[in-house]
């Protein structure tokens, strides 16, 4: 009996002593964008240094995501460990105390190596509460060739006048080529996106500092009436259900003479394997009315860690591999240096490599250098964000007024009819919301 | 009709019952509840009881009336164009076709594919006026493609769940008539009664039920209808393709406003009780005989 | 029992069939062709047939990218075994009001039915809060649960529409016989009701296999079905309709073989003639 004891006491504290591979299972949601698949892929080179850790993804499409993600969050449904959320996320759920402030990331992380911009969207008094996987701006994307068959040069800051009246000479319907694509189709962040970066630049604002809401000024008349009829003379048909991906693919078809988009945009079509015009695209800086703002806007994709988690150290562990200069190494290794992350990082657009492989790259930094959160309008504005605000109504408004403006330029109301919707529909939330009283 | 049979009936029915009651009582308890309260799921944990007032808010949205009309235009179109057509490749499916199983596989296979699937094929590879199939045919006969989502998004949306529902009628109507009494068919053919006259005397009397079935069924479906407007219209242009359902997706997933979505359900679920009233006057008697 | 047809009927209804057939069909036929196409080629005008680059690469993306067979797998059991729960519950409850009505059965029915018209999204809070207290969330019960449930009124529906077909003489002769009420459902009611009970089986395995509603909220990864699978290859910024395509085209395939094996089920030939 006493040896059996023994034995079983040695036993015992034998495989005590064999270090535990307590095995933590991060469950990551992330958006089904090219650059979140290739960190899928690359998943195998997380865990080889960090054998302890499962990784499981649940990926997908954006509006989908996020709608499951602040479920789960305000639910406390703990069913997530690591969230891929915006720029527009970050300082609601950081007010919210969602988020869990990423200052434990490391050594090797170099925050100020950030892009300031980019930085300040995704810090809230100064703290780090996600950390940016890629960011973008927008600007323009045009067909060389098209430019040069008709005797035009782009500069690299144009104006409105300038490529309205590109785009006119541009287009030649029979045979299929639209001077400029645009977003039409609803959604806050769909066409509402560009119609309020295109706002800015015309000097309109979406609320005055009371929260009044601007639909019925001139600044949102001029800016939308531009829009209908510059795509109603020089669009493609059907313009009004295009999003991202419609006007993609008709710009990789050679159908666009101009394509007014985010700047990750620029690797696509780009790509000779996806684009017919590959190697006859040139970049310009969004347009502007010389009123001193552009209309291009800023996104960042972030990697954030919902509060109360129990695998805190296991989530910062992967944040900080996943948006770090060795991850980016890592990609350019696999698969060339033009389909890094972009828009994060300033040692990244002094990379000499990076440069000549994307030769977007110049114009995608000043873009995001030339679009400022803090102060996105030419007037003074209470909100922060450039082509949203990110109060928690916004969603909800920036839909509703997307709908509207779609309508416009379907043709199925008019401009006025559609701003005066805006506005009332606006003006009703708001004072729901308790902002005006 | 004995004794033992009907006790044994009312034993048979009770699991379904007894699950679907509690199925049914707790959501709806909880719905109620926070249909009464200003819960917004970005802001948990500070809610406060506000009466009825989710109500009003959500019924005076200048939004409501044009969703309501939306919602009784899409299914009464959807119930007629797959209520009719079904009969009609039921009663093709019934003869003797060479090869009949692959073709009824075909025509079920719509309903195999998922709502937003088919609707994305739709949207993108069939209807888009410029890169779609449609658009193709169109330029090649020379008319110009019409631009379905723009100038007739309700009519493209209907189209589409007229589509995907098709199979589901026309699998149920098929499969009732194939207990149809053949000799009853013959006998009126041999009396001289001519293919119409079969159809309206004895199939038609005969498919009531499963119509009326189908009928009903599918109106509970298509009240709400969602997956297909998300993914191609986004309830849009202006509101032309809200239905209730994509009022109350708003509501609770854009504004992230659960009281008032909660409310929105709740008037969903009357609307739908009306719907339903109307229609058992109108088709109920079927269900009996 | 054959029906005498004239062989120009016979011949006419199979062009009409084939032609409605093929009609509606095109657009999954369309969706498969696209999914053998690149990216490019997948929305591309003039549209190509049969004359293009066939290739595995959407395939081997989805392949490569996402676990199909764990989704799969999830998929099969989920939409199966609430399936098949749910035929379990409804079979007697049809069964009862078929065979053994009261003057509660028309408000019962149409009772169950109403269970069904909240919109699921009004409900999605309440049921995510009750799933999360009782650790429902992401498992493959919760997910049959749902299902099991949603889609019992439907069951109960069908099932009632084909027992109401079945004479009751022949039930009656049969319990004159000596046959219980056991006997009678399970020797004499359920093989003439095998068409019934099989379109039943069919039509809800696919109504729970596609339900993108419930399934994407309350799965995250150990449960999440094909609908899961699906949707992750909708993308917001990118290409994706040939890989969608493929991602669907493989959803579907188990599917395509079970409407295969249960249409054989739907032969005429169990009519009540023979019975007779």
């Amino acid at each position: 009996m006493k040896h059996r004891i023994g034995a079983l006491a040695a036993a015992i504290s034998f495989f005590a002593t064999i270090p535990s591979f307590a095995q933590t299972t991060l469950t990551i949601a992330t958006v089904n964008n090219g650059d979140m698949i290739r960190m899928q892929g690359l998943t195998g080179s997380f865990t080889g240094k960090n054998p302890d850790i499962t990784i499981k993804w649940v990926t997908l499409e954006e509006n989908v995501l996020r709608q499951r993600v602040t479920t789960d969050i305000a639910t406390k449904g703990g069913q997530f460990d690591v969230l891929t959320i915006g720029t527009y996320e970050v300082p609601i759920w950081a007010k919210q105390n969602w988020l869990v402030p990423l200052d434990k990331l490391g050594p090797d992380y170099d925050v100020s190596d950030l892009l300031p911009k980019i930085r300040d969207a995704v810090s809230v008094g100064g703290k780090l509460y996600a950390a940016p996987f890629y960011g973008e701006s927008s600007m323009i994307m045009y067909r060389t060739d098209l430019f040069q068959k008709a005797g035009l040069t782009m500069p690299s800051s144009p104006t409105w006048d300038f490529v309205i009246d590109a785009a006119k000479k541009l287009t030649d319907k029979t045979a299929g080529v639209y001077g400029i694509c645009l977003r039409g189709k609803a959604g806050w962040g769909e066409n509402m996106a560009f119609l309020t970066a295109m706002a800015n630049s015309f000097g309109a604002r979406w609320f005055d500092e009371k929260w009044q809401p601007q639909f019925n000024g001139p600044e949102w008349k001029k800016t939308l009436t531009t829009y209908v009829e510059l795509m109603h003379e020089a669009g493609p048909p059907g313009a009004s259900s295009n999003g991202f991906n419609e006007n993609l693919a008709l710009f990789d078809a050679g159908k666009c003479g101009m394509w007014i988009d985010a700047t990750v945009a620029a690797s696509f079509v780009t790509n000779p394997k996806d684009s017919k015009v590959a190697d006859k695209v040139g970049f310009a800086l969004a347009p502007n009315t010389g009123l001193g703002k552009n209309a291009n806007w800023l996104w960042a994709w972030n990697l954030a860690i919902p509060a109360g988690s129990k695998k805190i150290d296991a989530a910062e562990k992967f944040i900080a591999w996943a948006t770090s200069k060795e991850y980016t190494a890592l990609v350019a290794s696999k698969e060339g240096w033009a389909n890094v992350p972009p828009g994060t990082r300033t040692s990244l657009y002094q990379n000499p490599d990076y440069l000549k492989a994307a030769p977007f790259a110049k114009l995608t930094l000043a873009s995001i250098d030339s679009a400022d959160p803090n102060h996105p309008t030419v007037k003074p504005v209470p909100y922060v964000g450039v082509q949203y605000a990110a109060i928690p109504e916004f969603q909800g408004l920036g839909t509703a007024v997307g709908q509207q403006f779609s309508a416009a330029l379907a043709g199925s109301t008019s401009v006025d009819a559609a701003l005066a919707a805006a506005q009332s529909e606006t003006e009703r939330e708001m004072k729901r919301a308790g902002y005006i009283k | 009709m004995t004794e033992e049979t009907r006790r044994v009936g009312r034993l048979s029915l009770t699991p379904a019952v007894a699950l679907l009651f509690v199925w049914m009582i707790v959501p709806l308890g909880m719905t109620i509840y926070f249909s009464t309260l200003h819960y917004s799921l970005l802001n948990p944990g500070t809610e406060s009881f506000v009466g009825l007032e989710n109500y009003y808010y959500f019924l005076a949205d200048p939004a409501f009336l044009a969703s309501m009309r939306n919602t009784l235009v899409l299914v009464g179109s959807v119930l007629a164009i797959t209520i009719v057509l079904g009969t009609l490749v039921a009663l093709l499916l019934d003869e003797a076709v060479v090869g009949r199983s692959i073709v009824r596989l075909m025509v079920i296979a719509p309903f195999f594919v998922m709502p937003t699937v088919s609707a994305l094929v739709w949207k993108n590879l069939l209807m888009h006026p410029v890169s779609g199939l449609f658009a193709y045919i169109a330029t090649s006969l020379g008319l110009t493609p019409i631009d379905w989502f723009a100038d007739a998004p309700l009519l493209a949306i209907i189209l589409i769940v007229s589509w995907q529902w098709l199979p589901f009628a026309t699998l149920i109507l098929l499969t009732a008539l194939q207990s149809l009494d053949e000799e009853q068919k013959e006998a009126a053919e041999m009396d001289g009664a001519r293919a119409i006259s079969t159809f309206f005397y004895i199939t038609l009397p005969h498919l009531a039920r499963p119509i009326t079935v189908v009928v009903l069924i599918e109106t509970i479906f298509l009240l709400t209808v969602f997956a297909e407007i998300f993914v191609t219209t986004g309830g849009g242009p202006g509101l032309a393709t809200t239905n209730i359902a994509f009022l109350v997706y708003l509501q609770a997933l854009i504004q992230f406003d659960v009281g008032t979505a909660s409310a929105g359900g709740l008037v969903a679920v009357v609307i739908a009780n009306i719907v339903a009233f109307f229609l058992v006057r109108v088709v109920g008697r079927n269900l009996d005989a | 029992m054959a029906r005498r047809t004239s062989s120009t009927r016979k011949w006419v209804a199979t062009l009409a069939a084939w032609i409605v057939g093929l009609v509606i069909f095109f657009p999954i036929l369309w969706m498969v062709l696209a999914s053998f196409k690149t990216e490019l080629e997948a929305f591309s005008i003039p549209p190509s047939f049969v004359f293009f680059h066939w290739t595995l690469e959407n395939y081997a993306a989805v392949q490569g990218r996402s676990d199909y067979v764990h989704h799969a797998v999830n998929s099969i059991i989920i939409a199966g075994g609430s399936t098949l729960i749910a035929l379990l519950i409804a079979i007697p409850a049809a069964w009862s009001m078929a065979f053994a009505p009261s003057r509660w059965t028309r408000d019962i029915l149409l009772w169950m039915l109403s269970t069904k018209m909240m919109p699921p999204v009004g409900v999605l809070v309440p049921i995510y809060l009750l799933y999360r207290t009782f650790g429902l969330l992401d498992t493959r019960s919760g997910l049959i649960l749902v299902l099991c449930l949603g889609n019992l009124p439907i069951v109960v529906w069908m099932l009632f529409t084909y027992f109401k077909e079945i004479p009751k003489d022949i039930l009656e002769a049969a319990r004159m016989d000596g046959a219980t009420i056991g006997r009678e459902l399970v020797y004499v009611l359920m093989p003439m009701a095998v068409p019934g009970i099989a379109s039943t089986l069919l039509l809800n395995v696919i109504l729970a296999w596609n339900e993108a509603f419930w399934t994407l909220n309350l799965s995250t990864s150990e449960a999440a079905p094909l609908t899961v699978f699906i949707a992750s290859y909708s993308s917001p910024e990118g290409l994706f309709w040939a890989k969608l395509s493929a991602a669907s085209t493989l959803a579907i395939a188990p599917i395509l073989v079970l409407g295969w094996f249960s249409q054989r089920q739907l032969v005429r030939g169990l009519t009540f003639g023979a019975v007779k």
